[in-house]
């Protein structure tokens, strides 16, 4: 084994640039897999958190909404937005029938918040009705988020002091949430008196955004849960007929719009990672047997000293094996490299929800992607490997004579 | 240790030729032993090769057996047969042999290292010095001329202190000089003990052997 590995190592240094393309495809295989598999796994793992956090059966938002930033594009890229409806919607919202519960949400756009280097979306409910916020913050936060009290996303950066300004709003940090791979991330809760405030405190700073917005009398959307023995597309039809100038939309449609993306971004790499696969292993492959071929007299003069068929097929094997952990090692390596550090960039690249998966789960398939490239790479040089120890030694010496 | 081989023939099946049989050597009896250095001659394509090639284990004759003592060496399992090669005989093969990614040195102590082997560097240094190449030690194959490497090769074949030693046209390469150096040292292998079959064109060649032996279209007469 020593021997075979020796071998193996001098052949790949005596030949640099036959090694490293070698080394590069087997690099692609491990990044294709590793890669792959990290996106898809963030796409699913950001629309399962994206479904929990919202949590509501039909989500209600003025028709302005369509234009000046929809709901999809705060809650899921963090494109901070705002649109207002009169409260009165709210009201009759509340009372349609089959509405269970029904909870107002506010939001307040920043573009820079002195704080963080990103956009922050606010986002305003009230305590008494809310069934969607309080029980995310309760896994962060046990106690109730009193006036001038602010939650913040797992994005914003918190000062020492756990002290935010917001137009002029001094609010203080009582807990930071969770990842959720969403816009959520880049949002900071509060309740509907501090959001009003805070309105309030724009309309004084001379922001023009507000004008004509009276903070008390709006809302922005409205989450509602429906009663048992409803259907959901009933009720947001009910609601659509009943109270005019909103759109509700069962949330599910919302989120079956996400599935479908997320599953054609995930049959797009599918199809990529098999492409580069067949094309790596089919040229894996032809190396292999071009290596094979070139070194026929190599391999007969090993067998005339002593080597034996195995002896061939091992140091053949060996090689391609270094090559393969040495490429699975790098493609990963590049694949962390490009995993890792662009993830708020790949979620805004496309548009979806995006959650990296815990530690470990990334460490398994880390492994996962090394051993089944490695596997492959050292499979690719199986036919030469047979060819090899099929050859009669005999005969090559004399063809070469 | 006797090399005996009864009735071997061997036959090739020509592709090109529409697929006939052609016989390569012919039904042949040989006996080689200790001591004795036997010269096989006869124009190119008479079988030679491929007759030293089966009695060396490197080419499974069509039929017959070839004996080294007692031991048929083709009823020995590959791994046994190739171990069995390595530690009794030595093997000059035709052509130009040489790994390239080894170094000089490396080649020729490639049948050592191969089985963990590690103690023959001074060894493997003397035969350089000896075959006249010991200052290439370091060099690479192909960074030789053709007479350099065929030395290497003849270093490689005696790294083991071969019982049997099989030489396939050992001096194509060299000059007159270096053909008379490496047939004196074929010899005195001999004189030490070792069984040395040595094919070759080498008129020269016949001064220093105790048989030769002539093969013509797949037979072999004296």
């Amino acid at each position: 084994m020593r021997f075979a590995k020796e071998l193996a190592l001098r052949n790949m240094k005596r030949k640099p640039m036959r090694t490293a393309a070698l080394i590069i495809l087997a690099a692609f295989l491990a990044f294709s897999v590793f890669a792959g598999t990290m996106i898809v796994m963030s796409l699913q793992r950001g629309l399962e958190s994206y479904q929990t956090r919202l949590g509501a059966d039909i989500v209600a938002v003025p028709f302005e909404a369509r234009t000046k930033g929809s709901l999809d594009s705060i809650l899921l890229q963090g494109i901070p937005g705002y649109f207002y409806m009169d409260s009165q919607y709210y009201e009759k919202i509340k009372n349609t029938s089959g509405v269970e519960v029904a909870t107002p949400q506010f939001y307040l756009a920043l573009a820079s918040a002195g704080c963080c280097s990103i956009p922050v979306q606010i986002i305003g409910f009230e305590p008494e009705t809310d069934f969607l916020i309080q029980p995310w913050i309760s896994q962060s936060y046990s106690g109730t988020v009193g006036d001038g009290d602010v939650i913040v996303g797992s994005d914003i950066s918190v000062p020492l002091n756990h002290q935010l300004r917001f137009y002029d709003t001094d609010c203080n940090v009582v807990a930071q949430l969770d990842r959720t791979g969403t816009g959520l991330d880049t949002a900071v809760y509060a309740n509907m008196n501090t959001i009003k405030q805070m309105m309030k405190n724009a309309q004084a700073l001379g922001f023009h955004n507000f004008d004509g917005i009276n903070a008390d009398k709006v809302v922005s959307s409205v989450m509602i849960k429906v009663a048992e023995g409803y259907t959901i597309e009933n009720v947001a039809n009910d609601i659509n007929i009943h109270v005019r100038h909103i759109e509700a939309t069962p949330a599910k449609s919302m989120i079956s719009g996400i599935g479908e993306g997320l599953s054609n971004v995930s049959g797009i790499i599918g199809i990529l990672t098999v492409m580069i696969w067949i094309l790596a292993i089919v040229i894996l492959m032809i190396a292999f047997v071009m290596i094979a071929n070139e070194r026929t007299k190599e391999f007969a003069v090993l067998r005339v000293v002593g080597a034996s068929r195995k002896m061939l097929v091992r140091i053949l094997r060996t090689e391609s094996a270094l090559i393969s952990v040495i490429g699975a090692a790098i493609g990963a390596g590049a694949g962390c490299l490009m995993i890792f550090p662009f993830t708020g960039a790949m979620r805004t690249r496309l548009g979806l929800p995006y959650l990296l998966p815990p530690a470990g789960v990334i460490i398994g398939v880390l492994i996962g992607a090394i051993a089944i490239s490695v596997f492959a790479g050292w499979m690719t040089s199986y036919i030469s490997a047979r060819k090899i120890a099929g050859n009669e030694t005999g005969l090559i010496l004399r063809e070469d004579a | 240790m006797i090399l005996k081989a009864e009735k071997i023939t061997r036959q090739y099946i020509r592709q090109s030729r529409n697929k006939n049989v052609f016989m390569a050597v012919k039904e042949t009896d040989f006996t080689l032993e200790g001591g004795q250095l036997v010269e096989i001659t006869g124009r190119s394509g008479s079988g030679k090769s491929t007759f030293l090639n089966m009695l060396a284990g490197l080419l499974a004759p069509s039929s017959g057996h070839i004996f080294v003592d007692d031991t048929d060496i083709y009823a020995m399992e590959d791994k046994e047969r190739s171990r069995f090669r390595n530690l009794n005989m030595g093997v000059i093969p035709q052509g130009q042999t040489g790994l390239q990614s080894l170094t000089v040195l490396e080649n020729v102590l490639i049948p050592c290292k191969m089985y963990g082997d590690e103690g023959k560097e001074e060894y493997a240094r003397k035969l350089l010095d000896y075959v006249g190449i010991g200052e290439l030690k370091n060099a690479y194959p192909n960074e030789l001329s053709g007479g350099e490497l065929r030395r290497m090769s003849i270093a490689r074949a005696l790294i083991q202190s071969p019982k049997i030693l099989f030489a396939d046209e050992p001096t194509g390469d060299l000059d007159d000089e270096n053909t008379r150096s490496v047939l004196r040292l074929l010899r005195k292998t001999a004189d030490n003990g070792c069984a040395v079959l040595l094919v070759t064109h080498e008129r020269e060649a016949a001064e220093y052997a105790d048989k030769v032996y002539r093969m013509n279209d797949g037979v072999l007469t004296m």
